[in-house]
């Protein structure tokens, strides 16, 4: 058994040398760039300007934003994930790509719809006020950037999960059901548990990203607010400072990093308990 | 063996992917022929089927690149990742290329058709090209107000509307360090160039007094908010206040008294370019009457190109957008600004103002 | 009946899900009618935009070039990914934490930071072109595919690989009809949402591509400016429809395959 663990990874071969060839490469390049200045001397105020108020600010402001999508994500996935596998057709993957395939449209595209939908005078304010209610404005709010974020990544949490899920033997939920264990009880101890592994890698894809997808912030944001992705993106083409902008972005993976061998450590913990 | 074979399988997987990459890279590749042009300009700002007709009258092939921003161009061109050999941009970029030495005199010698462009546009290049030496002009304009008369009381005619509280939430910002400030020193009078530190800080100051009144800081939407009814003010370009006016007849464009913004692109030929007489060619085909007339139908911005008036029916060569009077330009100043230590104070006052 | 009204709650539950996702879709749908060219404006019903189409060659070349990008990067990141996913959990633990951040890292970079790095190396050995653009693409779509293949291999079970080497099978038809069908789930949702990454990528894409070389990203981009042609809104209202509907056929279809995946699944488990 050993031995074949240690022959697979072998397997991972052409993605050692991709990742180093086309990841680690571009990597130290920019980490060249971040730990010198404009004549190329050394220097760590590059990665320490992330604690500038202003760009502390927007960091903060991209944490609860990737926070708050990250978890709304979560609680909408879960559902989601129990409700189509009740359906019959579950396993045919159908309910997937009636998921996936709005993502095949533009996301540029459908960041102004959102935008035609929730501007005040937008078709959902349309709606509302033709049922006789008084419309609402949430343009250009954190709100307006929430949605187009969690529209954008949901499905990235949804997949993983969805994955995990269905992978659980129904059987092992039977016999749970037989023993007398009440719906919440399967789901915290039997189902849960075992869609760790997707919901990490769910988190993964949705909170990273969230962080830094700019073009969402200055569509449905108004381009009054600032995610940490705005000013690095700024830095680099508007301010053409390429030294602060890959200081920034390395202050942001280290940062990310870190909180993530936090969620990992514990994954792991929790993954102990769980078997 | 068995380790041996697995290695062989990782081994012809990496192969594969190598041999895939490389038949991508050079199934594309188009070869750089000395027959043919790369040429970088904004997006949407040359008809198609004129490089078409080009290539079909002159037999040169163009590999046309597009960008957004001049400063995507710039950061785009300099990277020295592909070799251009055409360059249409903005102004004080052009500046700033033309003081960092990439760009090479414009053989006029060779053009049939230069003086389509009329003197006027001549002139209004001396600010960054002060002998008429590398720059063609292709398209200009102005930066105004663009707002709906059904929502204001009377005529607009000063920047004041943007900073006196009147149209509180109902003000759409240009996206852009560059155009905000602009207009914001405008306002309290100083040039658009300046470098006065002072100044500018006053300008900022006025900025984030403005903030709580700014519905929105946006870029490419906001004649369509205009439009829309969704903001009654906004700050835009000539080029959208002719769309605008089409969509909804009620908006109506001004500059404002105080003066404003006139910009111009631009072309350049890199110091690079392979093939200048070729380079020239496109250039002079890009002035000659049918195509300038056409390339304006396609684009509907102002042209420096006189023939396109006189070619066009009457009843649109008094478009008072695509053809305004010489007066209105009159407070009007091309931005030359280039000094780096400004830009980046203008750039980190930008962020500030964002943060606040 | 509880378990009926359940059942009709979880059915309803999804049908707001899909509203959700689709309602941008529909307004895409509706403005691919509109016969204004402000996405602001209704200008009357038409179908132009659509004849309109068949004649634009660029955005013919464009959607040429995005699928076939978003097919080759996928197919060949899902290839990649797979393997490494095998690999990786199999790694030492202290390994295969290294490997997982190094995996995480053009998820954790801005777009443009990556795109811009990628330039800059790239063109030290060979000039920007659809080949380039292509290997940026693998190398932002492999993690999503080592994500989604991952917590498959890790609840997969091998002793079934081992059980079929012991009773005589190959390496390899052990691997492809023991251990990849268990995959199969975390691959395809992989393989879809590199497909989907590619296809919406517009950062990277922009830094890495040559003169000349155009996604419908870029050209989308390039548009918004002077407004979004309505032509691409009849595209992608040409491609929503023509997706849905091989989706229905396939799923209308009484499938073999599906049965014969069921089937497999079944020996799996007894």
């Amino acid at each position: 058994m050993d031995k074949v663990m240690n022959r697979r990874s072998v397997l991972s071969g052409p993605y050692v040398v991709w990742a180093l060839g086309f990841t680690v490469i571009p990597l130290i390049v920019i980490i060249k760039y971040a730990i010198s200045d404009r004549t190329g001397a050394f220097t760590l105020s590059n990665i320490l300007a992330i604690f500038d108020p202003v760009n502390l600010k927007a960091l903060i402001f991209s944490l609860e934003i990737a926070i708050g999508c990250t978890v709304v994500c979560i609680l909408l996935a879960y559902p989601l994930v129990l409700a189509i596998s009740r359906l019959k057709f579950a396993r045919s993957g159908f309910m997937l790509v009636i998921l996936i395939l709005p993502m095949w449209m533009n996301f540029i595209l459908k960041l102004l719809a959102w935008q035609m939908i929730l501007s005040s005078n937008g078709i959902l304010n349309m709606i509302i006020r033709a049922a006789g209610i008084t419309g609402f404005d949430i343009s250009n709010t954190p709100i307006s950037i929430m949605i187009g974020v969690i529209y954008e990544y949901f499905p990235y949490m949804v997949l993983p999960v969805f994955d995990a899920v269905i992978a659980i033997d129904a059987d092992v939920i039977e016999a749970a059901r037989d023993l007398g264990a009440k719906k919440g009880t399967v789901f915290w101890k039997i189902i849960f548990p075992l869609s760790l592994p997707g919901l990490m890698s769910g988190i993964t894809m949705v909170f990273v990203p969230s962080m830094t997808s700019f073009v969402t912030a200055d569509i449905l944001g108004g381009g009054k607010l600032q995610l940490v992705g705005n000013i690095i993106e700024q830095e680099f083409i508007q301010s053409m400072n390429w030294n602060l902008g890959a200081g920034l972005s390395v202050a942001l993976m280290i940062f990310i990093l870190i909180s993530m061998t936090f969620t990992v450590k514990k994954d792991e913990r929790e993954e102990e308990e769980a078997w | 063996m068995y380790m041996i074979r697995k290695k062989t399988l990782a081994l012809i997987l990496t192969g594969i992917m190598i041999t895939i990459t490389a038949l991508g890279v050079f199934g594309c590749e188009v070869s750089d022929s000395a027959d043919t042009l790369t040429v970088f300009n904004y997006g949407e700002y040359l008809d198609p089927d004129m490089i078409k007709l080009f290539t079909k009258e002159t037999g040169i092939k163009i590999k046309y690149e597009e960008a957004t921003t001049p400063e995507e161009m710039y950061t785009k061109f300099k990277s020295g990742a592909i070799g251009y050999d055409l360059l249409c941009t903005s102004d004080y970029m052009l500046k700033r290329l033309i003081n960092e030495n990439e760009v090479r005199e414009i053989d006029y010698s060779l053009f049939q058709y230069k003086d389509n462009i009329g003197q006027k546009y001549w002139d209004f290049s001396k600010s960054f090209d002060p002998e008429n030496k590398y720059t063609l002009p292709y398209f200009w304009g102005t930066l105004g107000i663009l707002y709906d008369t059904t929502k204001v009381n009377g005529k607009i005619d000063s920047w004041d509307v943007l900073f006196n509280g009147e149209y509180a939430g109902q003000i759409i910002m240009q996206n852009a360090v560059r155009e905000t400030f602009q207009i914001t020193e405008k306002y309290l009078g100083y040039s658009l160039n300046t470098t006065d530190r002072d100044e500018i800080q006053k300008a900022y100051e006025t900025l984030l007094k403005q903030k709580p009144d700014v519905q929105a800081y946006l870029v490419d939407e906001a004649r369509d908010e205009v439009v829309a009814g969704n903001a009654a003010i906004a700050v835009v370009y000539s080029g959208e206040a002719y769309l605008g006016h089409k969509y909804n007849p009620d908006l109506e464009y001004v500059i404002p008294k105080e003066g404003s913004n006139v910009w111009l692109d631009s072309w350049c030929i890199t110091k690079n370019c392979k093939n200048t007489e070729a380079a020239c060619k496109f250039l002079d085909f890009l002035c000659r009457d049918d195509v300038a007339l056409k390339n304006f139908e396609f684009i509907y911005y102002s042209t420096p190109n006189e023939t396109v008036k006189e070619n066009l029916p009457p009843e649109d060569q008094n478009d008072k957008y695509m053809f305004p009077d010489d007066s209105v330009t009159e407070n009007c100043e091309v931005c030359t600004l280039t000094d780096p230590e400004t830009n980046e104070l203008l750039n980190k006052l930008w962020k500030e103002l964002k943060a606040n | 009946m509880v378990e009926k009204l359940k059942s009709l709650l979880s059915r309803f539950y999804i049908l707001i899900i899909i509203l959700f996702l689709y309602s941008p879709i529909a307004v895409l749908i509706i403005l691919s009618f509109n016969d204004s060219r402000s996405r602001v404006v209704w200008g009357g019903f038409t179908i132009r935009w659509y004849a309109a189409l068949l004649h634009n060659s660029q955005i013919r070349v464009a959607l040429g070039t995005t699928f076939l990008l978003a097919f080759l990067s996928a197919f060949i990141s899902l290839v990649i990914g797979t393997a490494a996913a095998l690999g990786i959990a199999s790694m030492k633990k202290r390994s295969h934490k290294l490997m997982m951040m190094i995996t995480n890292i053009p998820m954790l970079n801005a777009d443009i930071v990556t795109g811009i790095a990628l330039m800059l190396w790239i063109i030290q050995f060979m000039p920007l072109g659809f080949g380039s653009v292509l290997i940026a693409h693998i190398t932002f779509n492999i993690p999503y595919v080592i994500l989604a293949v991952m917590p498959k291999v890790k609840t997969m079970n091998i002793s079934i690989y081992n059980a079929g080497r012991d009773l005589g099978a190959g390496p390899l038809r052990a691997f492809f009809e023991l251990m990849l069908p268990q995959l199969s789930g975390g691959m395809i949702s992989g393989f879809f949402m590199a497909f989907t990454m590619s296809m919406d990528d517009f950062v990277i894409t922009y830094f890495t591509k040559g003169a000349g070389v155009n996604t419908l990203s870029t050209m989308i981009y390039g548009e918004i400016k002077k407004g979004i042609k309505p032509e691409i809104y009849a595209l992608s209202t040409m491609i929503f429809v023509l997706v849905l509907v091989i989706l229905m056929i396939m799923n209308n279809m009484p499938a073999k395959e599906k049965r014969k995946g069921e089937e497999e699944r079944g020996n799996v488990y007894d």
